[in-house]
């Protein structure tokens, strides 16, 4: 069976890698790339989660000449990647337990520096729910101490891997296996969840940035930038999940994309506390482009007060970061 | 060098001569004179390039030093009773993945009702995670313990924890032989990994292994534990040539020629049951004891050995498994299985009520008689507890059980 390939991602106005400077091509599009999730893995198809690590923790390596200890929360990006015998990964990686991914990582990081292995860096990855729910204490202390560690998030807004329960991320209205839209109740209900990215700015730690698996130089660039400032960093990174949001596989980088463009999914960058850049929504679209996409919405776009309540969030961020273009770029 | 010095002191100025790169602790009473001392040892910069890391929470001290010792570094942490229960997760983990991490236990009970004083309830409570698990009797024993479990800890690359009794001996000042780093070095050479996270050799650590496998790995810490139990002992001989004294002994016999009743304790209590031996000797009474150090390997065959003349055995414990009775006295009757001895349980100690030679030697005679409940508990107050038993069966809303004895004792600010 012959597959079709292509050279663009159709529809997203960016550049084509060939047409940019070699240094500035993205580390996906070299042949030196490392594939540090190497495939064989048993991500599902279409898994955000799968793509936006495979990006960051390649570019991480590009950034630091090769040496990087991963350390990795329990979930499906731990799941799917290693089951015994088997490994995806092509760097040193160590999972201990689903809430503490900071603090092992702050460990690694200490190590590192009693033993003078100052050359080697060492970035924690972990969900949603590894991050911001059962292992944000662990994350808020990483912060604190401002450990040498870069934390990714690869946030699909609810716990995939034992079954799409809700998280402190899931949004408003969507329909999780613990937030069933039954009767009056809209999902998910609106008015709750947490913004681990702007908790981090509060933890005024050098580098905080959001990102999307729809836009690979920018994730590349943040990831490469994060790994040029030592401390504690943060990068959260929106990844969509066809499985938990009912959604195509095919369509992952165009719900990543819509979720930007709608402003649900803002992208961002703060250092020491202040937000520094944002990107600035290029064509606007309404958040029922996004929600149509996935079934976790369909009880939500039956109801319009609900619809104008999601819009609203957008609204907001869009005020609030300054999205269409009055943004402090 | 001999000092008059606090536990706690001693302990930290032990694990300083061990050469620690990592140390990471949270914050509980009665361990935290031993990172005190630590920190300032690091910011003095008398331990090289040791790395201190004040964290969040116990789960999160448990969890750095799994990074730590993941990393190749020798990683050390000191925790109790509420604390190595918050951790207990990571506790279980770091035994999965064979990382030869030492950490100091002040034993202290478990809450609720919250108490801040002596019993072993916190390290038993972590009995089946993996941990090695010695118990020291004296100051002097749990500095030796803690170089010794070092050494332990990374031949077989396996956990140890160092329990020694909250207050007891952690607050304690007595007479210690503080060793020589020379001394410390001879026996405790630098750490030398099994396995470790390197980006010029990458490995994958703490992968998902299913119903295949689960029970090998599982079997191999067991097998860890036996391996250990041949290495302490020859750890002990080598520490005595070197050091000149003996200390972290398994099974250590007390008085036991022609002694028909044994008694079984493991820490800090020993010291009184061997003057509570000598007073009976004297009073002609056929009575020994034996010190348990190691909880875990449990030393079956050494304890059934030195228990084999024993017409009767008194285990003496500091904590209780409510619906059962003694969890150290269960491990100790499966070292006589088949043989008839008797074990009776004595409850003893629990949040830290004081275990006074008078109390001892009635319970003793009382054993050496065989007239003694199983399990019993000494110095347990049974008017205070009928009591409360009545109010509760005349009152269905009888109001929280501790307070309650509190209010009935009139007691605020009790001696202990």
């Amino acid at each position: 069976m012959t597959q079709r390939v292509k050279f663009y991602q159709t529809g997203t106005w960016t550049v084509g890698n060939r047409l940019l400077d070699a240094e500035k091509r993205t580390v996906q599009a070299t042949t030196e790339r490392r594939n540090a999730l190497t495939s064989g893995h048993r991500a599902c198809q279409g898994c955000g989660e799968a793509l936006g690590a495979r990006y960051a923790v390649d570019a991480a390596l590009a950034a630091a000449n090769g040496k990087v200890i991963a350390v990795n929360a329990t979930g499906c990006l731990e799941v799917f990647s290693t089951p015994y015998p088997e490994s995806s990964w092509q760097l040193p990686w160590l999972h201990s337990l689903f809430g503490n991914a900071p603090a092992v990582a702050a460990g690694v990081a200490a190590a590192l520096k009693a033993k003078g292995r100052t050359g080697v860096r060492v970035i924690a990855q972990g969900g949603d729910g590894g991050t911001v729910d059962i292992g944000f204490g662990t994350l808020s202390g990483m912060f604190d101490r401002n450990d040498d560690v870069l934390y990714i998030c690869y946030d699909n807004e609810a716990y995939m891997n034992t079954g799409v329960q809700r998280s402190s991320r899931t949004p408003a209205g969507a329909r999780t296996a613990t937030t069933p839209a039954v009767g009056p109740h809209p999902g998910n209900p609106p008015g709750q969840g947490k913004n681990p990215a702007l908790i981090a700015v509060a933890h005024e730690i050098p580098y905080v940035a959001t990102a999307s698996v729809s836009d690979l130089h920018d994730l590349e660039d943040k990831v490469k930038k994060a790994m040029s400032i030592s401390g504690a960093r943060y990068i959260h990174i929106h990844v969509p999940c066809p499985l938990g949001w009912g959604a195509r596989s095919c369509d992952t980088i165009k719900l990543a994309r819509l979720a930007v463009q709608s402003g649900l999914f803002p992208l961002w960058e703060a250092q020491d506390g202040e937000i520094t850049k944002v990107t600035p929504i290029r064509r606007p679209v309404p958040v029922s482009e996004y929600l149509k996409l996935q079934k976790r919405f369909r009880h939500v776009l039956k109801d319009e007060a609900m619809v104008a309540a999601i819009q609203d969030i957008a609204e907001r961020n869009i005020r609030r970061f300054g999205l269409l273009g009055q943004g402090e770029e | 060098m001999l000092k008059q010095i606090e536990g706690s002191n001693a302990v930290a100025q032990a694990v300083a001569l061990c050469r620690p790169e990592v140390i990471s602790a949270y914050p509980i009473t009665p361990q935290t004179h031993i990172v005190e001392d630590l920190s300032a040892l690091v910011r003095q910069g008398k331990l090289g390039n040791c790395q201190f890391l004040n964290v969040e929470s116990e789960f999160a001290a448990m969890s750095s030093v799994i990074g730590a010792s993941a990393a190749g570094a020798r990683a050390y942490t000191a925790t109790a009773s509420q604390g190595i229960l918050f951790m207990a997760e990571a506790v279980y983990n770091a035994a999965g993945m064979n990382l030869p991490i030492v950490m100091t236990v002040g034993n202290r009970a478990i809450g609720a009702p919250i108490n801040i004083w002596n019993d072993h309830s916190d390290s038993m409570a972590m009995a089946n995670s993996g941990w090695l698990q010695l118990h020291a009797e004296t100051n002097q024993e749990a500095v030796d313990l803690h170089i010794i479990a070092f050494k332990l800890a990374e031949t077989i690359s396996m956990p140890v924890m160092v329990c020694m009794d909250g207050f007891i001996l952690t607050h304690a000042y007595e007479r210690v032989d503080i060793p020589t780093q020379q001394q410390v070095d001879s026996f405790l050479p630098p750490f030398a990994p099994m396995q470790m996270l390197d980006p010029d050799d990458p490995v994958t650590m703490g992968a998902m292994v299913g119903p295949e496998a689960f029970m090998e790995v599982r079997y191999l810490m067991h097998q860890k534990h036996l391996q250990a139990l041949d290495l302490l002992p020859r750890l002990v001989d080598e520490f005595e040539t070197l050091f000149g004294r003996r200390s972290g002994e398994m099974v250590a016999p007390y008085r036991l020629e022609g002694a028909k009743t044994v008694v079984v304790a493991m820490g800090s209590v020993n010291g009184t049951i061997k003057d509570v031996v000598d007073d009976m000797r004297g009073e002609g009474a056929a009575i020994g004891a034996v010190k348990v150090g190691a909880f875990r390997p449990f030393p079956l065959s050494g304890l059934r050995y030195a228990l084999s003349a024993a017409k009767r055995v008194v285990v003496i414990e500091k904590d209780l498994a409510p619906g059962l009775g003694g969890v150290f006295a269960s491990n100790v009757r499966m070292a006589l299985r088949g043989l008839p001895t008797p074990v009776y349980t004595v409850i003893a100690g629990l949040g830290g009520r004081t275990i006074t030679k008078a109390a001892l030697k009635e319970t003793f005679a009382r054993a050496m008689a065989d007239e003694i409940e199983d399990p019993a508990f000494l110095g347990l107050k049974r008017e205070i507890v009928e009591a409360e038993l009545a109010r509760m069966h005349e009152k269905p809303r009888s109001g929280p059980m501790a307070e309650n004895i509190l209010r009935q004792m009139g007691l605020v600010g009790y001696r202990l």
